[in-house]
């Protein structure tokens, strides 16, 4: 009876927020708003920040639908509320690597009136489970810079153990900053449902 | 300035021909502890056609963010290795070095970490990158102590990053900066 209770869990759905496919028509101009917010983009990555417009962001978007496609080592989701479906973020699970169970998780979301909420913590929560009881991975990474101490609190909430520490590795504002990796491990994650 | 910046004491950096690539590759792709030791991957061995059409494709752009070479000692001349800077981030002169020695005659003389030495050389005095990353399995020792004596400083590891032979393996991370090699230089 709890194995089936478990599968009609819903995988994708939370309590305030969703995980969902792309929505190639709407969601490009609000990326393209996110992607010209710096505090957003040197948060979430360490390639420069570079604003985009939405014909851009839309053919990013056609680009993963392909390397979703082809690779079958990428899980690309939308985060969106679930009371007007409307995009808050996205989450992603990327360079999975089959024969060792391991994989990289990014979520972000996007815009500074959706964040403080909760959403990225909903959102982490389903992406451990789906990697965890659908992908049936053994380890998960992410890595985060030092100056993103919120991200750094969420993840280490959620189970994440920082293991790595790439001193000096972000030249960002005329300083130099470490970059964090932090992981998870399935026991893990089970110990802390149980 | 030094004009010797491809050679080293044992090795020296080349760049070669795609058949000559793709011959060696594929020869050292067909000794599993050669792949295991260096990849995450699981063990294949391609052919030379295709190592050779794979090369063709990629020496035909030009490499922005890689820059890779083959390494011959210099008694002999023979190809024994590569060794090269991958995942450049410009802005942040930080790289990942990848290094391999797929003659087993010369593993455990030196060779490997005469390359990583020449190597560095180049990332921080041509390159002028300020960081070197590099990622290597708990179970290659060898690696291990030649990294630690070219100067690298162990950063944290992957916890049972890998799986092999049943069971699950750690992946050290070890970094250097440009202010360490220097140090070490002197």
């Amino acid at each position: 009876m709890s194995d089936m209770m478990e599968i009609q869990t819903p995988l994708f759905e939370g309590q305030l927020i969703c995980l969902a496919p792309i929505d190639h028509d709407k969601d490009p101009e609000i990326e393209s708003q996110w992607t010209h917010d710096s505090e957003f983009m040197r948060m979430l990555s360490t390639e420069p920040m570079r604003p985009l417009s939405p014909a851009q962001v839309k053919k990013k978007y056609e680009a993963i639908e392909k390397d979703l496609e082809e690779s079958k080592n990428l899980f690309y989701f939308t985060i969106r509320l679930r009371a007007d479906d409307h995009l808050l973020g996205f989450a992603r699970l990327y360079w999975v690597e089959w024969t060792n169970g391991a994989g990289m998780l990014k979520l972000g979301i996007g815009s500074r009136t959706d964040r403080g909420h909760g959403y990225g913590s909903e959102a982490l929560r389903l992406m451990l489970r789906y990697a965890f009881t659908e992908l049936n991975l053994h380890r998960l990474s992410a890595t985060i810079p030092e100056y993103n101490p919120v991200a750094l609190h969420v993840f280490a909430k959620a189970g994440f153990v920082e293991e790595v520490r790439r001193r000096q590795a972000i030249n960002r504002d005329g300083r130099r900053w470490d970059l964090i990796h932090v992981g998870i491990l399935r026991e893990e994650w089970l110990a802390r449902l149980a | 300035m030094n004009n010797e910046l491809l050679t080293g004491d044992l090795i020296r950096l080349t760049a070669e021909d795609p058949q000559i690539y793709a011959e060696t590759f594929s020869r050292w792709g067909r000794d599993s502890e050669y792949t295991r030791l260096l990849d995450n991957d699981p063990a294949r061995m391609p052919s030379i056609t295709k190592t050779k059409e794979w090369f063709e494709k990629f020496s035909e752009k030009e490499q922005v963010n890689e820059t890779f070479f083959l390494v011959r000692s210099l008694e002999g001349n023979t190809l024994i290795g590569f060794v090269g800077l991958f995942g450049i981030e410009w802005n942040h002169g930080d790289a990942w070095v990848g290094i391999g020695i797929g003659d087993r005659q010369y593993w455990g003389k030196g060779y490997g970490t005469d390359a990583m030495r020449v190597i560095l050389r180049y990332a921080f005095t041509e390159l002028n990158l300020h960081r070197i990353t590099l990622g290597v399995f708990e179970y290659n020792s060898r690696a291990i102590r030649s990294y630690e004596k070219a100067g690298f400083i162990i950063e944290g590891r992957f916890r049972q990053q890998l799986h092999r032979e049943g069971r699950h393996w750690d992946e050290i991370m070890m970094g250097i900066l440009r202010e360490e090699w220097m140090e070490n230089e002197k």
